[in-house]
């Protein structure tokens, strides 16, 4: 069962003195994302300043913040794509500072942007991902069918995917960026542009990948998606303002809903 | 269900899907990795040429433009003047000045508008302008060849178009020197006018000119401003960060956007090159090899030059406008394609130099006309070479700067 762990303020030290050394050893071995003091800085500007949290296995961590907060910045440390200036980050048990490139086939990884071509058809999409992650092309085609199936998009599998809804597009990027089973998904805004109903029907597919084992950090400015997530950090210039669970977070601060909460954090 | 606590309510549904996709992935994504993997490399390469295949307005450019280009330049933009309206002022009217007449005539160059009578006639026809050039004989053209062995007569241009009349005084030297000759081996030595002789195109082809240059402007087109937009369009869409958290290598990746478009850019070069020997009858007098090679390494410039372009821009409108005007341009004026490099400023020329097609341009020609081989064209291809290296190393830079 979950325990979660008030982290304000957050420090690696109070997380683990807050715990039974058993629960350590738990917390060690599910730990799927872990960063300490993980730092960026561009010249005199700390678009990341000294960030240290962990997610475990099968969590889905919401990662909020202001636009300019440092929440792409801290997205690309974690994906490998850019060098931390100085702490740590490990995801998929993989020093990712130092093995950017072995961490990739392990994570997945969704854009605002759904990142599907909109020239290619369904099929194609997927089997270009597939192959891109190095499945088999029997692999390849079982999972087609069967995302084909799970998506009830058979009949337009041979569509080019820029005519479908956006709703429809999202799905599928999802669903591709999971066809290699990674261990961490990186959702960048997956929702933004898209209706409520569609949104809640999206985040059932959170729901099964979180449930499967899958971690998922997602980033969004939907503050009622917020609550949807199992733990949520609120980034404020870099730093970790807050990161607990929504409702602790909602006590902790007196607020109704997570729209407040952000308020109350952004206004200090 | 740790979810119900975070989920307001619909619990049921939500239940009923988790089993549901649950099912799925334990049937599907727990298969065994047993099969050959598919290369990664290889299914990003067919994508990129899907992309290209689908598209029709890139297929367009692809293979309509190269065609275009070389039957406009060679039939329409033509700086070969055919048919050229003179008028003839002939008092001498004998049967030496009648014969070069007729030569003139039949040379295609020209053709007669009006016989003259007067000199006052002379300056009305080119106040109207109904005549670019004039032929003005003396009285005693013949009676001259024939007992002095020389004769002079004057050749009169429209000189408000400066380009046409040079090139009709030069075509009507090059017909009288013709002439010349054709007498002189049936009798005595005469002289007439001035001597004029080309080299290499006698007949001043402007073919010979033009496929060379819109070969360095094909490949250029297609290699660098193709390439620029491909991967601009891949950071519009959102999907080079997708590409980038990939397992794929960053080379990889470019060298999976750019792979296809150096396989069509060469299916071009050889286009132009079929339709410059078998329609405009270009010769080719040098090493076939030695010209792929060499087109091989103007592309490999052109490409890097694509890929810098679309390290520094954003979207594909910009990648567009930037290669247009950075590179179509400078290598359509500055080249020595349209215009001479020798007239141009200095400072033009100086920047002239920095253009990969001002060194591939010789080299085709080089080759295809003058049949010279790497002895003559060492500086060229060395300078090309260096620029391949010089530009791919800036390249890979920015593209790795710009990741960061």
């Amino acid at each position: 069962m979950w325990r979660y762990f008030p982290l304000l303020p957050t420090s690696k030290t109070v997380l683990l003195n807050s715990c039974s050394p058993q629960e350590v050893y738990t917390i060690m071995n599910d730990t799927v994302i872990s960063t300490e003091q993980l730092t960026r800085t561009f010249g005199a500007f700390t678009a990341v300043d000294h960030i240290s949290f962990d997610v475990k296995k099968g969590e889905i961590f919401g990662f909020l913040g202001a636009n300019g907060a440092g929440k792409t910045t801290a997205l690309r440390m974690l994906t490998g794509l850019l060098q931390p200036s100085s702490g740590k980050v490990a995801v998929a048990g993989i020093d990712v500072a130092r093995y950017p490139e072995k961490v990739k086939s392990r994570i997945g990884y969704m854009s605002q942007k759904f990142s599907l071509y909109p020239d290619l058809t369904i099929r194609e999409n997927i089997r270009l991902y597939g192959g891109i992650y190095g499945l088999t092309r029997s692999d390849i085609r079982s999972k087609t069918e069967a995302l084909l199936d799970q998506l009830e998009l058979r009949e337009q599998a041979d569509q080019v995917v820029g005519d479908l809804p956006l709703g429809w597009k999202q799905k599928l990027a999802f669903s591709v960026a999971l066809i290699h089973e990674p261990e961490v998904v990186f959702l960048d805004e997956p929702t933004s542009g898209v209706d409520p109903l569609t949104r809640r029907q999206f985040w059932d597919l959170i729901y099964a990948a979180a449930h499967r084992g899958t971690t998922l950090m997602v980033t969004t400015h939907y503050m009622e998606e917020a609550e949807y997530c199992n733990r949520v950090s609120i980034m404020v210039d870099g730093k970790i303002k807050a990161l607990d669970t929504p409702r602790r977070m909602k006590d902790t601060l007196h607020a109704e809903n997570m729209d407040e909460v952000f308020r109350k954090l952004a206004r200090e | 269900m740790r979810c119900s606590e975070n989920w307001p309510g619909n619990e049921k549904d939500l239940n009923g899907r988790t089993a549901h996709i649950t099912a799925y992935f334990t049937a599907h994504f727990t298969a065994h990795h047993t099969a050959h993997k598919m290369n990664r490399f290889a299914a990003f390469i067919k994508k990129e040429f899907r992309h290209i295949l689908r598209d029709r307005r890139t297929l367009l450019i692809l293979f309509g433009m190269p065609v275009v280009q070389v039957l406009l330049f060679g039939f329409v933009l033509t700086n070969e003047i055919k048919d050229a309206a003179i008028a003839v002022l002939d008092p001498s009217h004998d049967a030496q000045s009648i014969a070069l007449t007729n030569k003139m005539v039949s040379s295609g160059y020209f053709k007669i508008e009006q016989y003259l009578n007067t000199p006052a006639e002379l300056e009305q026809a080119f106040k109207e302008g109904s005549i670019k050039l004039a032929l003005v004989f003396p009285n005693d053209f013949g009676h001259s060849l024939a007992h002095n062995n020389k004769a002079s007569l004057q050749i009169i241009g429209d000189a408000s178009d400066p380009n046409t009349a040079t090139t009709l005084i030069n075509y009507a030297q090059a017909i009288i020197g013709d002439y010349q000759a054709t007498y002189n081996r049936a009798s005595i030595p005469i002289s007439i006018g001035a001597e004029t002789h080309m080299r290499y195109n006698p007949e001043q082809k402007a073919v010979f000119n033009f496929v060379p240059g819109v070969m360095t402007l094909i490949l250029m087109l297609v290699s660098a401003m193709m390439t620029s937009i491909t991967l601009a369009r891949e950071k519009e869409l959102g999907t080079m960060e997708v590409l980038l958290v990939s397992p794929l290598q960053p080379i990889q990746i470019i060298l999976g956007k750019t792979t296809p478009y150096l396989v069509l850019s060469f299916l071009n070069a050889v286009l132009v090159v079929i339709l410059g020997i078998f329609i405009f009858g270009m010769p080719m007098r040098g090493s076939l090899l030695l010209l792929g090679a060499e087109c091989f390494l103007y592309m490999f410039v052109s490409l890097a030059l694509g890929i810098f372009i679309s390290t520094r821009t954003k979207d594909q409108m910009s990648a567009m406008f930037f290669s247009a005007l950075g590179l179509m341009m400078p290598t359509m004026l500055l080249s020595g394609f349209i215009f001479p490099r020798e007239s141009m400023p200095w400072i033009l020329q100086k920047i002239g130099m920095a253009i990969p097609a001002t060194w591939f341009n010789p080299i085709i020609k080089g080759i295809m006309i003058k049949g010279v081989g790497l002895e003559t064209l060492g500086v060229q291809t060395a300078v090309l070479g260096g620029m391949a290296i010089f530009f791919i190393a800036i390249s890979l830079r920015s593209f790795k700067d710009r990741l960061e």
